[in-house]
């Protein structure tokens, strides 16, 4: 271990320089910027791709680097997402409803305006009072603060139960899916206090930012994904490039005999775990206010395999491999479902894209995960001839098992 | 020469109408109702009908059922009644009421139709009751005790007991035994009657028996001055202040009751503010003070004092008239014999009902363990038995489910249908397992973890398949008629066949799996290779061959459990992803690798969902939720499941 942190992590240079060039051409060709190449709707787009980098990275470190496959991390960006949602809802019906009382010829008394706004928020799910979880939402400092906690105590808590009980591998991926699946269809309720099925709308709607054009907010918040994806990729380059990255990537490889050497692997595994929770929960505050509207649908289980799927496209154990992953299939998915590929023809049958694509996404998951186990970035590793034997995934055996890998291959 | 003979036929008419006055009583009775008759409202029609219903004529019965069928007509020329019958467009043929002689076939001018509406109508089928209890038809008995039935009415209690004697079909006389009880509580003529009435319905678990004595015990609440006025049955005497009766209510009642002057709510005092704004002031107070509860209170009290506004009672008014008087709970009906036995009744009418409802809750619980059963026992073999996840194991469910649909498009008898279809289904998905497990799961027998993402990879294709070929909308899998209705054990307890087929159907499969594994050359080699894959080729065995069967066998069972699920539940593409994760919480709280594991771990969470359940019955997401979150918690004190493999066996 020599050299800066920069200097053993090139990547993490590149990566910034590529992000910054990609930020500064998007702002330059958006509406904002007067060019209007990119419409303002794809440059919201490209934000929530940032996003969904950002959580991407979240899931390489907790999957690719500790080795937990965890199917819930999209729960915590939803939850993330929530929490960001009800101030953006709050504050914003509150300035309506002011707007509308200060019309009446008395002045409302501060409960009035409470209330007010309670119908106005619940009215949909037949209620007008405050549920408790609401306490906060008229501070963003408050509710800002609940977008890194509320997550990460949940993750602390789960997390703290599931590994203490040494439950790993699968069945620690069906309890996070289960605990994700719980979490949703608790949402779904109309008396969760979050509005059930109908989520939180309106919210890229910035309360305070009325007069400024959704072109402008929307080229902000892109830089603001942008900045946090940086910011996330430098902190998850810097956990694990030092001595406690070669430890997660050990639990990764055989966790018994790292707790055989005398570290305590649940409060590794517990720390990780909580950490990405929480940076998923960032992701989700910034992708939310951009895609204006949050709803339980978002963080059903199938939301958080599709999380694994783009971390193992792109390729595990590699944050820039969690990055290409997450935006090119994400980005893939917006252009096929929107039906703006080209339809084939097949002279019986045409293939429409907007039906075909979620089984050419499947088939391609099937093809990747058998022949590019390193997924798109083992492409880099393939051009700098840094080549891994080709074991189907097989250990070394009893004998060659303690050599390393150069050796073994010789 | 006219003048004469008009004469003579005025005498003869009258001498013939004189004549039929005599010997014709029923139309004697409809003539001095004729007025009534002929008006034929709703309102004013009784005495006419009851006069029919209790003159004992032998015609009554056939008179009104053909007055309420429209047959009854009347002759324009004297106006007297007649049954008519078409003859043809123009020309109807009458007959007498009396007597059933022809009379005449006459115009339809010269006649006119008895049209009574239908609320008159229903009241001459009311009053028919009485003749369809004695009727000699059996159907015609039990249609009358269910018009009364419909309608409980004082005047159908003498009726009903004097058909009693003379009824010869047992389950009629139980019926009317019963309905004579029922009437007997709300118009028994006696206090022993209706007590000796409400004593004999105890334990009775029928609807209508609850709707007979609910009533009784209905209460309404009041309030007086003073003390309880003598001669009320008081059900229960009311504190203000207390959980159940808050001190705002009992004052709103005492409005209600005009015992108090109202108090002015604060809606209403906004609006007196409101509408007496004078230059920027209302009462004396600033208006753009007003943004407090204080100020406006001291606002409105300003306008009061100008006369502006009522008063409003103060909170010790308030609290001076909550003091003074009594609140408390009245029974609808005034003696308290009456009420003390429907009470009682009732509570062990509610005691009963309890047990039955947790028997009926019991029944539930156990059909939806045995469809969580039958969904993981595919699962049981390939993740219990091999260790491979198979996400696509709901996918393999819905598969089963769509063939079952196709073969009934084909096959139109439901029931050949249905037993063509489960063989097929397991064809079907055995092929399906076969050829996953060769392509995909044997390159990947390593890396568990990517055997999920790889089998998800084709869930997903899978379910995009079934929308492009069946579409999105739910496809009916119909069972056979002989699997329709349920077996109802009384009014509470019930249970359709459909669930009872899926629980025979469950404990079929445990049976098959049992003797495949423990009794069969395969399930020999089965296990073996599970539990060490070398050693078992050493000794001839051809794991890879195990493993494909194995794979095969637990995705046909899949593939017929989805058969089963079809039929109670929607065939759509995501049937499968609905149970996938139900599945693998079964398998897993049951214990990995063990059958019976997976049967208590079905019938757990089956119990405990049908238990969460019953606590909020409107609310199903509620039980799914805090059923995961309470498997959660159990995974923490058994990580292994219920029935933990030992030893070698358990591995790790």
């Amino acid at each position: 271990m020599t050299g800066t942190f920069l200097s053993r992590n090139p990547s993490v240079l590149i990566f910034i320089a590529c992000l910054a060039a990609f930020t500064l051409a998007v702002t330059l060709m958006s509406e904002a910027a007067g060019s209007e190449l990119i419409s303002t709707s794809f440059v919201k787009t490209l934000g929530k791709t940032l996003c969904l980098c950002l959580v991407a990275i979240a899931m390489d470190l907790v999957w690719g680097f500790a080795g937990i496959l965890s199917l819930g991390h999209f729960a915590f960006f939803g939850v993330g997402g929530y929490m960001i949602g009800m101030w953006l809802m709050y504050a914003r019906t509150e300035a309506i409803v002011a707007t509308s009382l200060a019309n009446a010829e008395i002045p409302p008394t501060d409960q009035e305006i409470i209330d007010a706004i309670g119908t106005q928020i619940f009215g949909v799910v037949g209620s007008s009072d405050f549920p408790p979880i609401w306490s906060f939402a008229d501070s963003l400092t408050l509710q800002l603060l609940m977008v890194v906690l509320v997550p990460g105590l949940l993750a602390l808590v789960f997390g703290w139960l599931a590994f203490r009980s040494r439950v790993t591998g699968v069945y620690l991926s069906i309890l996070t899916q289960a605990m994700t699946l719980a979490l949703a269809l608790y949402l779904f309720q109309n008396d969760s206090g979050l509005r059930g099925n109908n989520g939180l709308s309106g919210l890229q709607n910035i309360p305070g930012a009325e007069g400024i054009p959704q072109a402008t907010i929307s080229v902000w918040f892109f830089w603001a994904s942008a900045v946090a994806l940086g910011l996330g990729y430098v902190l998850s380059a810097w956990v694990v490039s030092g001595k406690f990255g070669s430890v997660i990537r050990g639990i990764r490889d055989d966790e018994a005999r790292v707790r055989f050497l005398g570290y305590s692997v649940e409060g590794y595994k517990l720390f990780i775990f909580t950490l990405t929770a929480v940076i998923a929960a960032i992701a989700g505050a910034l992708y939310y206010p951009q895609a204006g509207i949050i709803n339980p649908a978002e963080i059903a289980p199938i939301a958080s395999i599709y999380l694994a799927v783009w971390v193992a496209i792109g390729g595990r154990g590699r944050l820039y491999g969690a990055v290409i992953g997450a935006a090119l299939v994400s980005l893939l998915s917006t252009w096929f479902t929107g039906g703006q590929v080209p339809s084939i023809p097949l002279g019986v049958y045409t293939i429409v894209w907007v039906d075909w694509w979620q089984v050419l996404l499947g088939i391609s998951f099937v093809l990747v995960t058998l022949f590019a186990p390193r997924g798109i970035g083992g492409l880099f590793d393939y051009f700098s001839g840094n080549r891994a034997p080709n074991r189907h995934g097989r250990d070394l055996g009893p004998d060659a098992g303690s050599l390393r890998e150069q050796e073994a291959e010789q | 020469m006219t003048r004469l003979l008009t004469l003579a036929f005025a005498a003869l008419m009258l001498c013939v109408s004189l004549a039929t006055a005599q010997d014709s009583p029923m139309q004697t009775l409809l003539q001095e109702h004729r007025a009534l008759i002929e008006k034929s409202s709703r309102q004013t029609i009784e005495p006419a009908i009851v006069a029919l219903r209790d003159s004992g004529l032998p015609q009554a019965q056939l008179v009104m059922e053909k007055w309420q069928a429209k047959e009854l007509w009347q002759r324009k020329s004297d106006n007297l009644f007649f049954f008519a019958e078409k003859v043809d467009s123009k020309t109807w043929r009458l007959t007498g009421i009396d007597d059933g002689q022809a009379a005449g076939e006459f115009a339809k001018k010269e006649l006119k139709q008895l049209k009574p509406n239908s609320g008159v109508r229903s009241m001459i089928g009311a009053a028919l009751v009485q003749f369809q209890l004695m009727s000699d038809d059996p159907a015609k008995r039990i249609e009358a005790l269910d018009a009364i039935q419909r309608d409980l009415a004082p005047e159908q209690l003498p009726a009903l007991e004097g058909a009693i004697d003379g009824e010869t079909d047992p389950q009629i006389l139980d019926r009317k035994v019963r309905l004579v009880r029922l009437l007997t509580i709300p118009y028994g003529r006696t206090e022993d009657e209706r007590v000796a009435a409400i004593n004999s319905l105890s334990g009775d678990l029928g609807v209508d028996a609850r709707a007979a004595l609910n009533p009784l015990v209905a209460t309404t609440r009041d309030a007086v001055a003073g003390a309880v006025p003598e001669g009320t049955n008081v059900a229960a005497l009311l504190k203000p202040g207390s959980a159940t009766f808050s001190n705002e209510e009992a004052y709103a009642l005492l409005v209600a009751r005009d015992l108090a002057p109202a108090r002015v709510s604060a809606a209403d005092r906004r609006e007196a503010l409101q509408q007496n704004i004078e230059g920027g002031k209302v009462g004396g107070v600033p208006v753009a003070q007003l943004d407090t509860d204080a100020a406006r209170e001291r606002a409105y009290l300003g306008l009061v004092a100008e006369g502006k506004a009522p008063a409003t009672a103060t909170e010790a008014e308030m609290s001076v008239a909550l003091a003074s008087h009594v609140f408390f709970d009245r029974f609808a009906d005034p003696n308290p014999a009456i009420t003390d036995a429907a009470t009682d009744t009732l509570k062990s009418i509610n005691l009963k009902v309890g047990v039955n409802q947790v028997l009926d809750l019991t029944l539930d619980a156990m059909s939806l363990a045995s469809i969580y059963f039958l969904a993981a026992i595919g699962l049981a073999i390939t993740f219990g038995v091999m260790g491979v996840i198979n996400m696509a194991h709901g996918e393999f469910i819905m598969m089963g489910a769509y063939t079952g649909y196709v073969v009934q498009q084909i096959i139109p008898d439901y029931t050949i249908s249905i037993l063509v279809a489960l063989p097929l289904a397991f064809a079907v998905t055995f092929a399906a397992g076969v050829a996953m497990e060769r392509l995909v799961i044997r390159w990947l027998y390593n890396r568990p973890l990517e055997t999920l993402l790889a089998t998800f990879g084709i869930s997903i294709a899978l379910q995009q398949l079934a929308k492009n070929i069946f579409g999105t909308q739910a496809r009916p899998l119909t069972s056979p008629g002989w699997l329709d209705g349920a077996l109802v054990l009384n009014d509470v307890v019930s249970i359709s066949y459909i669930r009872i087929a899926i629980f025979v159907l469950a404990l079929i499969f445990l049976g098959v799996f049992l003797f495949i594994m423990k009794r069969t050359r395969l399930g020999l080699e089965v296990r073996a290779v599970t539990q060490n894959p070398r050693m078992a080729s050493s000794m001839g065995i051809n794991p890879d061959r195990i493993n494909m069967l194995t794979f095969g066998l637990g995705s046909g069972i899949a593939g017929i459990a989805g058969v089963a699920i079809g039929l109670y539940a929607k065939v759509t593409s995501e049937l499968g992803s609905d149970y996938i994760v139900q599945s693998f919480m079964t398998v897993v709280v049951g214990g990995v690798g063990n059958i019976w594991g997976t049967l208590l771990g079905a019938t757990m969470i089956g119990f405990l969902q049908k238990g969460i359940e019953w606590f909020n019955p409107s609310n199903t997401l509620a039980a799914q939720t805090y059923m995961i979150i309470f498997i959660i918690i159990f995974i923490q004190f058994r990580p292994r499941g219920i029935i933990a493999l030992k030893g070698r066996a358990a591995g790790d």
